[in-house]
């Protein structure tokens, strides 16, 4: 286990390496830049040359990388363009909201997921299956902004049930803990504030669910038509255990294999920020902050800690489910 | 009183949206401490035949018809929680392959102990010590610690001898052992076979023994029902069959058989065709097409299934020349 993770904190170490390379060359090939968005296109010659020399960028680009790479080491990522706050502040005040958002979605996603392409299996070829497999193709095919922006007109606006944007009521008085409103409201005991923010977490999270629900379903499912089949099942058959037994020990647990991936990759997806849901009920998490950095200022520094930010969390989620696979499947224990 | 009795038992499935019968007919016997074999090439039957007894068959797109008496009740009309108390504790199963037979996620020892908790009502951890002796029995060295491991830690020999455990552990009055040799090394199959052998000899337990392997037979079972195409076509004790065998399917089969005491180089013989060439049974003998004796009256009509030398059964026209065995 102890070589499995070190091996793995090696490839993580390489991968954001490259990362961090790539996206250091790769903003600054595009066109425009931070400086061009600050000042628009009247400033004199003398205006942009100290605002060059201000943010560093008269010096060779291999210099500009190597303080770049001198500073994530030590943690520093500089100030935000737009702003002049540190990036670190920036980061740390859209990430919660992003996190808060996307556990949401994934518990969505697992909990109605799991279940319903299970029973979609042990329904194969029946009404609830071809239902089912209709309803994954609608949420992976119909556009997310398009989902969103129906649920918030009818559910907002037609009929009052949710409210439409944001992450709480104003004049809330909340105390802001780690960031995830409905947990500080738990960990406060301000309920009032907990049930509010949950309020207004139902429906982006469930426009953000439908993509990785669907998957979830379809993955369950064939997965379970899969062990269904498997001889140990018909031995499990043979040994006359119990229908509930059958299921949960030898039918679930082997079926979850192919399932626990995927959630892995949904969930890394997820934590990275999702642009368009948050976008539709201006929640303001990362994919807020990513559109903005790039379309108003093109903040280089903040843009660079967020796709590194992407790049952990992918990782660090692969890494757990890599984890929960062996604990789950023997197999993979031994190597 | 026969223990198990199999009465005209018919399975049909559809294949390619046609129905097919994969079991047509079939009738036999088995009494308390019998072992009885099923022969027959892939595709006769036989591994279908063995699952409808245990109502193992998927309830979708088969038709189980016949009776199948075990005890004087027929198990094709108990509804499935009854036939699931009846599984693993009046009936065991072996299967052909015994890597994918086990489940690979659950450690060897729950494998095992899961069926006396259900049949027996024991606990977990008297139920891992009964599983302990077991494994013992059946000869699986340092059963303590292969309690705790899982199945692709075993050797094939070994994970037979796990799903022979299995199968035994209850103590039921009939095992079916399908193919349960045929996916091992040929040491490992002798060895498997005498584990068995002992077994179910040792302990009065009936056998079904599902093979295409004449040895197998050879060396286990009291009487044979050969299979072709869905029908039992002969049925004799073993030392009739092989002494003297009548159906000229039977004949073939023995004729393939390499021997020791007949002089090498020779060419070995063959069934000609294969499975694919039958006739429908309707319209006369399924094996004709393939038969050295076919003759006119092969076609036509459904040929019976017919009472023969001692207490054995044989459906064919033109059978074999009958040579008395000493």
């Amino acid at each position: 286990m102890l070589r499995v993770v070190s091996r793995r904190l090696i490839q993580l170490f390489i991968t954001l390496l490259a990362l961090m390379t790539l996206i250091f060359f790769w903003l600054r090939s595009l066109p425009g830049g931070p400086v061009d968005a600050l000042l628009g296109e009247r400033a004199t010659p003398e205006t942009r040359a100290r605002l060059i020399k201000a943010l560093g960028y008269d010096e060779p680009i291999w210099v500009q990388y190597g303080h770049f790479l001198k500073n994530v080491v030590t943690g520093n990522f500089g100030n935000s363009i737009r702003t002049g706050e540190p990036v670190m502040d920036v980061i740390s005040r859209s990430f919660p909201a992003t996190v808060e958002l996307a556990v949401a979605a994934i518990i969505i996603a697992i909990g109605l997921g799991v279940p319903l392409g299970y029973l979609a299996a042990r329904h194969r070829g029946r009404a609830l299956d071809n239902a089912t497999i209709i309803l994954t193709l609608v949420g992976i095919s119909i556009p997310i902004f398009f989902l969103g922006y129906l649920l918030k007109d009818w559910l907002t606006q037609s009929v009052h049930l949710f409210p439409p944007s944001g992450r709480i009521s104003t004049g809330m008085d909340n105390t802001d803990v780690t960031g995830l409103f409905v947990l500080d409201g738990l960990l406060t005991r301000e309920f009032d504030a907990s049930a509010d923010a949950l309020w207004h977490l139902v429906l982006p999270a469930l426009t953000l669910a439908t993509i990785p629900l669907a998957i979830i379903i379809r993955i369950t499912r064939a997965s379970v038509l899969d062990v269904l089949d498997a001889d140990y099942i018909r031995t499990a058959e043979a040994k006359g255990l119990r229908n509930p037994t059958v299921r949960k020990r030898h039918v679930l647990r082997n079926a979850m294999l192919p399932v626990v991936t995927i959630i892995g990759l949904q969930t890394g997806a997820l934590l990275a920020g999702a642009v368009l849901t948050e976008k539709v009920y201006n929640w303001g998490g990362l994919g807020t902050l990513i559109t903005d950095s790039i379309s108003g200022s093109r903040d280089y520094p903040v843009l660079q800690a967020l796709i590194l930010l992407a790049a952990v969390v992918f990782i660090v989620v692969n890494l757990l489910v890599d984890l929960s696979y062996a604990i789950i499947d023997p197999r993979v224990r031994v190597r | 009183m026969p223990l198990l009795d199999v009465r005209d038992l018919s399975v049909v499935f559809q294949r390619d949206n046609k129905p097919f019968t994969a079991v047509d007919g079939v009738s036999f016997t088995v009494e308390p401490g019998q072992a009885v074999g099923l022969v027959g090439e892939s595709g006769c039957g036989k591994s279908v035949t063995s699952l409808a007894i245990m109502g193992l068959l998927p309830r979708r797109g088969n038709k189980v018809t016949g009776e199948v008496l075990f005890d004087d009740t027929d198990l094709l009309k108990l509804r499935p929680q009854e036939l699931r108390d009846r599984r693993g504790r009046d009936i065991g199963m072996i299967f052909q392959d015994p890597l994918s037979s086990l489940n690979p996620v659950i450690p060897l020892g729950l494998q095992v102990a899961e069926v006396l908790e259900r049949h027996q009502g024991k606990k977990r951890q008297e139920a891992l010590r009964e599983a302990r002796k077991l494994l013992d029995a059946v000869g699986i060295p340092d059963p303590t610690r292969r309690l705790k491991e899982f199945p692709h830690q075993l050797s094939g020999g070994m994970r037979q001898r796990a799903l022979i455990a299995i199968a035994l552990a209850c103590k039921p009055r009939l095992l079916i052992a399908d193919e349960p040799t045929t996916a091992l090394d040929v040491t490992i199959q002798a060895q498997i076979l005498t584990l068995l052998k002992e077994l179910v000899e040792g302990s009065g337990t009936a056998l079904i023994m599902i093979t295409h392997d004449l040895g197998v037979v050879a060396g286990l079972c009291d009487t044979v029902n050969v299979l072709y195409a869905g029908k039992v076509v002969e049925r004799a004790a073993r030392h009739d069959l092989f002494g003297a065998p009548r159906h000229p399917y039977t004949h073939g089969l023995l004729q393939s058989v390499p021997r020791l005491d007949v002089e090498r180089g020779g060419r070995l013989h063959q069934i000609r065709g294969s499975v694919n060439d039958n006739i429908p049974w309707s319209e006369g003998c399924a094996f004709a097409p393939r038969c050295d004796r076919v003759i006119d009256a092969c076609i036509g009509e459904t040929v019976p299934l017919e009472p023969a030398f001692r207490g054995g059964a044989l459906r064919c026209t033109n059978p074999v020349p009958q040579e008395v065995p000493a």
